[in-house]
């Protein structure tokens, strides 16, 4: 049995305070204060009504020489009072979240846009400039409005330490925003159930200093030309969320591993062999449906139009890596 | 009265007595029974999640059959024992008694419930045994329409088992409708019949709308007819909005009937009259209609418009104050009351302090900024396990324990009764309360694996679970063993006023010779223990 320190000592370390993760944007405080808000009047209301609950077993208890009383069995009065001062105290409940929630709604006019794209199991973030990437970067202090949408099915965006939440649903746009007071890394969650890898499907927040922002992200945002063809090729594997599916290291996936893949001789649902080479990694990249591999089911989404040729250029460069070539 | 020795469970002898009967006693306690297996499959699932829980990563099983699991225990303890636990359980058992009636108004109808119960059973066990289920409960589109598993297997069995339960909801208000006895007004029916009629309110309102959807999402997996898929032109959260604007009054249709236990319990086992029967009867009805204008409130960050969103949220407070002057009026009935801490009371008293926190806990995910925080995480599970399990199952339990002498004509063992009740109370609070923690603090539901950091909330909780499941099969075991060694049980073991208590135990096959003469079901007056019955008799 673990004890209730042992419990509580961790949450206190990693996981801010006693009820609530770390607060890292500007209307965390301001979420955390409507929830002190209810929590009080919840521990005032709770602990009254088991304390009445306890100081009556005690007292009322049934024992020799004990009888019921009889007493009133109504009291429109007091029932009214009890069912006044709970609707006010409600209503307060209701305006206190609604005020806050709207402040949350509300992106600021001058916010930095960037494109959430969500699919089975992972994120994509696109900069203004065209750059994309598997993780979210942001600068410290500046509004960030997300654009969101999702490929396949309904995802969840979910950063704990900012508070915020937001659905990602296919055929329409949702929006969410937040301003980082904290600089450092947090994780984005999916929250919205989405199938095999759902709990795998976490990205990072990482929010940088205001001037280091700028410089990261031209540095990020030149990574064809400046690294080397099989490094870049790693990068947008990465980026474009393949490791949920294929892995590097030949354990089982949804997807073939790309351990030794490349050059190999291959089998396919069907029966037939192929030799894996550029045209076959194109092809599976583009039309992942037209050679499925013997063993797993038809699931891959799509690349067409989400990589340029000169990226599929660059991962059959990192594959050849994995293949030791 | 009957001849001595013959009661309904030995009026008619043979397997076709019983599953051909007509007599609402016989079809309680099959469904009693059907309800307790169902508990049992939902049961074992809820172990095997929490076990894998065990550990960040894998612990038993692989991430496909985790889904499948969780799946099954939200869709098998829903549909199949949440639903139908207390009203065509418990309710049908009792309903008729308490009218002093022989039986329900449709009894044909009561019975084709049970055998519809029954279909739906079976393409749930289809389900399992075809393909499985990972939509989670809700059957989420456009996931829904995409999995490969057993979708319309079991949306087919749920929509079958949605007919079973309008025909319960249109049997009980016909019956207390037509079947009162003279002399007996509305406010003059156990508080019991109050919560069972605003429940079948909601059951045949309500119900029709999850079996359109079900029908709607089968459609469009099987002729791929573009409603909720976006990919086919349709609209996922159009999907959100039907299934909650049943499936929200439907966690009314848990708990209302729980409510009317608790209210019978509380009076009884202090021997006071209720307080305040006309609040609490029209705090039923009023959480049943304020149910069918609040659903919106699953959706708060789904997309839809933040007017609806606004509007939602308020209309959510309201159904808060219904629950709250019940918790009050009971308080009200204990004082200055003879409280006897026999195991139902014990369940009774559970139930305050357990729907208590579901109850409060409900505040924090009605206001709009902290929902928005706390939606889809195990907040949200350890809120609705305090007010389904907290509630509707303790309640579940109290009446049962209430009931199981007239039912059974035995009487289990009070000493094991109120152990198996404390092991289940402190398993429950060790169970479900670190999930508050977990998920305030961001732990999203439905996770195969989680952050370390979590670990030691998610060990609390799966060493809760099987405290709880030792009291659970500790409650089966006294329960079992009354049935062959428990001694005979007296009409009337707890000193209850309502027509029920007057008919031996087990009841006659016909009830009652002539209706009883109404009166007060709360007035104790005249009620004593008498020793040679071992039950309380009418003084002179």
């Amino acid at each position: 049995m673990i004890s209730p320190l042992a419990m509580v000592a961790p949450l206190a370390q990693e996981m801010g305070s006693f009820w609530m993760p770390p607060k890292s944007s500007t209307v965390a405080p301001a979420v955390d204060g409507v929830f002190d808000f209810i929590f009080w009047i919840c521990a005032v209301f709770f602990v009254g009504i088991v304390g009445v609950m306890v100081v009556f077993l005690f007292l009322y208890r049934r024992r020799p020489g004990h009888e019921a009383v009889k007493t009133a069995t109504h009291n429109t009065a007091l029932e009214l009072t009890w069912s006044i001062i709970p609707l006010i105290l409600v209503a307060v409940i209701f305006f206190v979240g609604f005020k806050v929630f709207l402040d949350m709604q509300t992106p600021p006019a001058n916010a930095y846009e960037v494109q959430v794209s969500a699919q089975k199991w992972s994120w994509n973030f696109t900069y203004p400039n065209g750059y994309i990437d598997e993780n979210l970067h942001v600068p410290l202090d500046r509004p960030v409005k997300l654009v969101m949408q999702a490929e396949d099915v309904i995802h969840s965006f979910y950063v704990p330490a900012f508070r915020i939440k937001m659905d990602v649903v296919p055929g329409r746009y949702t929006r969410t925003w937040f301003r980082a007071t904290e600089p450092g890394e947090y994780v984005i969650f999916c929250t919205e159930y989405c199938g095999t890898g759902h709990s795998d499907m976490l990205a990072q927040v990482i929010v940088h200093e205001a001037g280091d922002f700028d410089t990261w992200l031209e540095q990020a945002s030149n990574f064809l030309e400046t690294l080397p063809p099989d490094e870049a090729g790693e990068k947008l594997f990465v980026s474009r969320g393949c490791p949920q599916c294929h892995t590097v290291d030949g354990s089982a996936g949804i997807g073939p591993s790309l351990q030794g893949l490349f050059g190999s001789s291959h089998a396919l649902a069907d029966g037939t062999m192929v030799t894996v080479e550029e045209n076959y990694v194109r092809e599976s990249i583009l039309d992942p449906g037209a050679q499925i591999s013997a063993g797993f089911e038809p699931v891959m989404p799509t690349y067409q139009g989400r990589l340029k040729d000169e990226e599929i250029t660059a991962i059959i460069a990192y594959m050849k890596t994995l293949s030791g070539q | 009265m009957a001849t001595a020795g013959t009661n309904y469970l030995n009026h008619d002898k043979g397997i076709l007595s019983w599953i051909l009967t007509k007599d609402h006693k016989r079809i309680g306690v099959m469904y009693l029974g059907s309800i307790t297996f169902a508990f049992f499959l939902g049961g074992v699932f809820a172990l095997l999640v929490r076990t894998e829980l065990l550990t960040a990563k894998k612990t038993i099983v692989e991430a496909d059959t985790y889904n499948h699991l969780f799946t099954l225990h939200g869709a098998v303890m829903i549909f199949l024992f949440i639903i139908p636990g207390i009203p065509a359980a418990l309710g049908n058992f009792v309903l008729p008694l308490m009218l002093g009636a022989k039986d329900v108004a449709f009894p044909r109808l009561n019975l084709a419930s049970y055998h519809l119960w029954v279909l739906g059973c079976v393409f749930f066990l289809v389900t399992l045994g075809t393909g499985g289920l990972d939509t989670g409960w809700t059957f989420y589109t456009p996931y829904a329409t995409t999995t490969n598993t057993a979708v319309i297997a079991a949306t087919t069995g749920a929509f079958i088992l949605g007919f079973a339960s309008i025909f319960t909801g249109i049997n009980f208000i016909v019956t207390i409708h037509r079947l009162r006895p003279p002399g007996m007004g509305w406010f003059d029916m156990p508080l019991f019949l109050w919560s069972l009629y605003a429940t079948a309110v909601i059951q045949v309102l309500a119900t029709p709308v999850l079996g359109i959807t079900l029908l709607l999402l089968i459609v469009e997996r099987a002729l791929g007819v573009g409603i909720f898929d976006p990919g086919l032109g349709g609209d996922p959260v159009l999907f959100q909005h039907f299934f909650w604007f049943y499936s929200h009054p439907a966690v009314y249709i848990m708990i209302l009937p729980a409510m009317g236990i608790i209210s019978e319990l509380v009076s009884i086992f202090s021997r006071k009259h209720i307080f305040g029967y006309r609040f609490i009867a029209f705090s039923s009805i009023a959480i049943a209609l304020l149910g069918f204008l609040v659903w919106g409130h699953h959706m708060f960050v789904s997309g839809q418009s933040a007017l609806l969103t606004m509007i939602f949220s308020a209309l959510t407070f309201t159904v808060s104050i219904p629950s709250a002057i019940k918790v009050f009026n009971w308080l009200a009935t204990m004082y200055k009351g003879s409280i006897s801490l026999q195991t139902p009371m014990i369940y009774a008293l559970s139930f305050i302090f357990l729907f208590g926190i579901g109850g409060l806990t409900g505040l924090f995910l009605g206001a709009l900024a902290t929902d928005v925080h706390l939606h889809d995480t195990y907040f949200v599970v350890a809120h609705f396990h305090y007010v389904m399990f907290g509630g509707t199952a303790i309640a579940f339990f109290g009446g049962l324990h209430l009931w199981w002498p007239k039912m059974t004509g035995k009487m289990y063992s009070e000493f094991w009764g109120r152990i198996a009740a404390l092991f289940i109370f402190v398993g429950f609070n060790l169970t479900f309360f670190p999930q508050f923690l977990a998920g305030s603090h961001g732990m999203p539901r439905r996770y195969y694996n989680y952050l370390e950091q979590f670990t030691p909330l998610h060990q609390a909780s799966t060493a809760g679970a099987f405290v709880m499941a030792a009291g659970l099969f500790l409650m089966a075991g006294y329960l079992a063993h009354s049935l062959f060694a428990g001694k005979k049980a007296p009409a009337n073991p707890w000193g209850g006023a309502s027509f029920e208590w007057q008919c031996t135990s087990p009841p006659p096959h016909d009830n009652f010779a002539s209706p009883p003469e109404a009166k007060d079901p709360y007035d104790f007056d005249g009620l004593t223990w008498d020793e040679s019955e071992e039950g309380y008799v009418r003084g002179s």
